[in-house]
C-alpha cells in the first residue's frame, strides 16, 4: 500500500510490523516521533507492546537488555547525545548477543549543541559490536528496520543492529513508501524465537557474569565470528526480502562505476544528491560514478574492493570526523585497500557536519579536488569542504 | 509454598567470610522461591558470585552494569508483562550502585511503578573497588577517599543520604529499612514487600568485615548493635504515607553508640575523641526524639 510517512514513522511502522513486544525509549530530537508514534499505536490498540517511558537513554538501553534477555523482541530509538549516553550499554548488549534494534535519527554531537544531520553519532559507536545500516530514504528506513530484526535474530548471528536515518532530511520529511502488508512481514520474519539463553525460572541461567582473562577473549572472538558470518546472512536476507517485496538491497550499491575514473563514496541521504550530480556530470562527458554504502558494520570490504577496483580516484564524502586522523569511512576504506597491489588514490572529504547542506556546489568542490588528484597533482588526504577556513585560522591565531 | 529449606543462593561463592550480603540474599531468595528473576548491579555481590563459568545463583540472574540494576529490572518486568507471566523480580544493588551512580535509574523505576523489589545491601562504601566513600557512608567513617589526618580528623564529613525516605517520597508502594540481625522483623518485611504490588524498596544494613574493619565472627553482633544503639532504625513507609510511618522494632533499652563504634576500625579515630562520640549520640537521640512516636507494636 502506498503511504506518505516521515522517516521516524518508517522506524515506528517497522517496529509495529515486526510486532516488537517491548519498547523502552526516551525522547530526543530528531527521533522523538518514534516513541510518540509507538505510544499512539499502543493507545489505539493497533500494536500490542509494553512501552517503557524510561528516565534516560542509559536506562532505555538497560531496560532493552533486560527485556531482550527475558526473551522478547525489543526495539528503541534515539540519536546523538542519547546514543552517546547509551554507549556503555551498547557494548553489553552486543557482548550478551541480544538482537535489539535501534532506529537512529543521525544527528551531530555537542558542543556546540546542534540538532541537525551528520553521522558522528553512529560512527562513534562503530566499535560497539552492533550491525550498522544507513538508509538513503524513508522506504529504506522502513525496509531496513524490518530486515534488521531478521538479521540480528538469525541463529548464526545474534547481534544487535542500528538503522540510521538522516536527521530532518529523512526523519522529518514526508515521502511516499510502499507499506508492506502485516501478513507478508509476519511470513518474512516468522514468530519471534530467542535463539539464545533467556531469563527463565524453568531453566535458571546466569547472564552477564564475570569473565576472567582465560575466557574473555573467546567471547570477543565469538562476536568477531558472528560479524563475519553476518556478511553472508545480510545478503541472504536482502535477497529474501527482494523476492518477497520486490525491492533490492545491497550492502554496497555501485552506480555508473563501470568506466568511472572518479568514484564518490556516499552514505545516507547525500546519496540522492550525489546521484543527480553524477548524472549531470555524465551529461558533460565526465567519467564519474558513485558507490553507496548501506551496511557499515560489518564493513563490506570485499564488495568495496570489487566496486572500486577500476577507479583511479575515490572521493570519500562523509559526515563525520575523527579528530587527529580523518573520517571513519576514509580510514576503513584505506585499510581495506592497504594490502592490494593495485589501488586507487583515496581522498577524504569532510562534508555536511551539523546539518550543513550538501549541494551540487559542495560536490563540485569535491570533484575539482578529485580531478586534480586524477591529473597527478598533490591533494590533501583530508579535505574540509564548505568551511570558512580563514575565519578559523584567524581565531586560532594562525594568521 | 515454603522454600525455607531450599537454597537458591549456593554456597561456595567468593564473598569474604563474615560478609553480610550473602545472608541477606540467601534469605530473600528462600522467601521469594524459584519463581524469581534477579538483576544485580556491579559490586561485591555480583563479582564474587558469578566467576564464569561458575555461578552461585539457582534462579535466573542478570547483571548488566553498575548503575542500572533498576532499569534492567524494569525491562525484565516489561517483558514479563508482554509475555503475560507473573513472577518476583528482585534487583540487588550495593550502596554505591543505589544511592549514587544508580540513583537516577532507581528513581525512574520507582516513579513508573514497576512491579519490582529493589534491595539495597548497604555496606556504607564502595567495597568492591577498595573501600571508597559513597553517599551512604556515615559521618565520621574512615574510607580510602575520606581519609583521616591532621587537617581532617573526622573522615567523612557529610551525613549519610537518607535513601529510604527519599524513595518513600516517590510514594513507592512499600519502603522499609531492615537488618538481618533482627531476623523476624527482616523476614516479615521481605515477605510483605514480596506480597505488595508495585515498586518496593528494602534498605538492608550489610556489614563488610574488610571495609568496616572487624572480626569476621562479629558480623551479626555488630549489625545488631547498629539497631540496638539506634543508629540504624527499622521502619516502614507505605505509599509515601509518612504520617503513618511505622517503626517496627525498638530495643528494650538503647545501648550507647560507642558500643557500636568501638567494634570497627573505620571509627577508631572517632572513639578516641569524646566530642565526636557525643555528636553521634546527639544525632541519634535527635532522630529518636523526632521519630520515636512512630514506634507502634
Ligand atoms: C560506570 C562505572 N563506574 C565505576 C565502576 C567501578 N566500580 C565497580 S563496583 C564499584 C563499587 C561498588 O560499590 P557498591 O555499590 O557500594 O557495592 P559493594 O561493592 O560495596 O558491594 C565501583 C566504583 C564501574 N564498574 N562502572
Ligand atoms: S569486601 Fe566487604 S562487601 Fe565485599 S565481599 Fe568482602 S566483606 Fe563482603
Ligand atoms: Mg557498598
Amino acid at each position: 500500500m502506498r503511504t506518505m510517512i516521515r522517516g521516524n514513522e518508517s522506524i515506528a511502522y517497522a517496529f509495529k510490523l515486526a510486532r516488537v513486544q517491548v519498547v523502552p525509549a526516551y525522547p530526543i530530537t530528531p527521533s522523538t516521533l518514534v516513541p510518540e508514534k509507538i505510544s499512539e499505536f499502543i493507545a489505539n490498540g493497533e500494536m500490542k507492546a509494553e512501552f517503557v517511558p524510561v528516565e534516560s537513554e542509559h536506562s532505555a538501553m538497560s531496560a532493552a537488555v533486560g527485556a531482550s534477555a527475558r526473551g522478547v523482541r525489543v526495539g528503541t530509538a534515539t540519536a546523538s547525545q542519547g546514543l552517546a549516553l547509551m554507549h556503555e550499554i551498547l557494548f553489553i548488549a552486543s557482548g550478551m548477543r541480544l538482537p535489539i534494534v535501534i532506529g537512529i535519527g543521525n544527528r551531530a554531537l555537542s558542543a556546540p549543541i546542534n540538532i541537525w544531520c551528520d553521522h558522528q553519532d553512529m560512527m562513534a559507536e562503530r566499535d560497539t559490536g552492533w550491525l550498522q545500516f544507513y538508509a538513503e530514504n524513508n522506504q529504506e528506513g522502513l525496509d531496513l528496520g524490518i530486515m534488521a530484526f531478521k538479521i540480528a535474530e538469525d541463529e548464526r548471528i545474534l547481534l544487535p543492529a542500528m538503522v540510521g536515518l538522516d536527521a530532518f532530511v529523512l526523519t522529518h520529511t514526508v515521502e511516499p513508501v510502499d507499506m508492506p502488508e502485516q501478513s507478508d512481514v509476519d511470513e518474512f520474519l516468522g514468530e519471534f524465537v530467542p535463539h539464545y539463553v533467556t531469563l527463565d525460572p524453568e531453566k535458571p541461567a546466569t547472564l552477564g557474569s564475570f569473565g576472567f582473562p582465560e575466557h574473555y577473549m573467546e567471547f570477543k572472538f565469538a562476536q568477531w565470528v558472528a560479524m563475519e558470518r553476518a556478511k553472508k546472512v545480510i545478503d541472504e536476507v536482502f535477497a529474501e526480502f527482494e523476492k518477497k517485496f520486490g525491492r533490492k538491497y545491497q550492502k554496497v550499491t555501485p552506480e555508473f562505476t563501470e568506466d568511472a575514473d572518479i568514484i564518490f563514496v556516499t552514505i545516507g541521504s547525500m546519496s540522492g544528491t550525489t546521484r543527480e550530480f553524477i548524472k549531470k556530470m555524465r551529461a558533460q562527458g565526465k567519467k564519474v560514478g558513485m558507490v553507496k554504502i548501506t551496511t557499515f558494520r560489518p564493513f563490506p570490504k570485499e564488495e568495496l574492493k570489487e566496486a572500486l577496483k577500476n577507479a583511479k580516484v575515490v572521493a570519500v564524502t562523509e559526515r563525520n570526523i575523527s579528530f587527529g586522523f580523518g573520517g571513519a569511512v576514509y580510514g576503513e576504506l584505506g585499510a581495506t585497500f592497504a594490502n592490494m597491489a593495485n589501488k586507487p588514490k583515496i581522498i577524504d572529504f569532510i562534508v555536511g557536519l551539523g546539518g550543513r547542506d550538501i549541494t551540487f556546489k559542495t560536490l563540485e568542490s569535491v570533484l575539482s579536488e578529485a580531478e586534480k588528484a586524477l591529473n597527478g597533482e598533490d591533494v590533501s588526504e583530508v579535505n574540509w569542504i564548505d568551511v570558512n577556513k580563514e575565519a578559523v585560522y584567524k581565531s586560532e591565531g594562525l594568521q | 509454598m515454603n522454600y525455607e529449606n531450599e537454597e537458591f543462593f549456593a554456597p561456595g561463592h567468593g564473598m569474604c567470610a563474615g560478609c553480610g550480603a550473602p545472608i541477606i540474599v540467601k534469605w530473600i531468595l528462600k522467601l521469594a522461591g524459584p519463581n524469581t528473576i534477579v538483576t544485580n548491579a556491579t559490586g561485591c555481590l555480583e563479582v564474587a558470585t558469578t566467576a564464569y563459568p561458575r555461578t552461585s545463583w539457582r534462579v535466573p540472574w542478570l547483571h548488566i552494569a553498575f548503575e542500572n540494576a533498576a532499569a534492567a529490572a524494569a525491562g525484565v518486568e516489561a517483558a514479563t508483562k508482554a509475555k503475560g507471566e507473573k513472577l518476583n523480580i528482585i534487583a540487588f544493588g550495593g550502596d554505591g550502585g543505589t544511592v549514587d551512580i544508580g540513583f537516577q535509574a532507581l528513581s525512574g523505576m520507582v516513579e513508573r511503578g514497576h512491579n519490582v523489589l529493589y534491595v539495597l545491601y548497604d555496606n556504607e562504601a564502595y567495597m568492591n573497588t577498595g573501600i571508597q566513600r559513597s553517599g551512604a557512608t556515615p559521618w565520621g567513617a574512615w574510607t580510602t577517599t575520606s581519609k583521616v589526618g591532621t587537617v581532617n580528623p573526622i573522615g567523612k564529613i557529610r551525613p549519610k543520604k537518607p535513601i529510604a525516605k527519599i524513595i518513600a517520597a516517590h510514594d513507592a508502594a512499600y519502603v522499609a529499612t531492615a537488618n538481618p540481625a533482627i531476623f523476624q522483623d527482616f523476614k516479615k518485611k521481605v515477605q510483605k514487600a514480596l506480597d505488595t504490588e508495585g515498586a518496593k524498596f528494602l534498605h538492608v544494613i550489610s556489614s563488610c568485615t574488610t571495609g568496616w574493619r572487624h572480626d569476621p565472627s562479629k558480623t551479626v553482633e555488630i549489625m545488631r548493635l547498629a539497631t540496638d544503639t539506634g543508629i540504624f532504625p527499622l521502619y516502614e513507609i507505605e505509599n509515601g504515607d509518612f504520617e503513618n510511618m511505622r517503626i517496627t522494632y525498638k530495643p528494650k533499652k538503647f545501648k550507647p553508640v560507642e558500643e557500636y563504634l568501638k567494634t570497627q576500625g573505620r571509627f577508631r579515630h572517632l572513639v578516641k575523641n569524646p566530642e565526636y562520640v557525643k555528636k553521634i549520640q546527639e544525632d541519634v537521640d535527635a532522630w529518636w526524639a523526632k521519630y520515636g512516636k512512630y514506634y507502634r507494636h
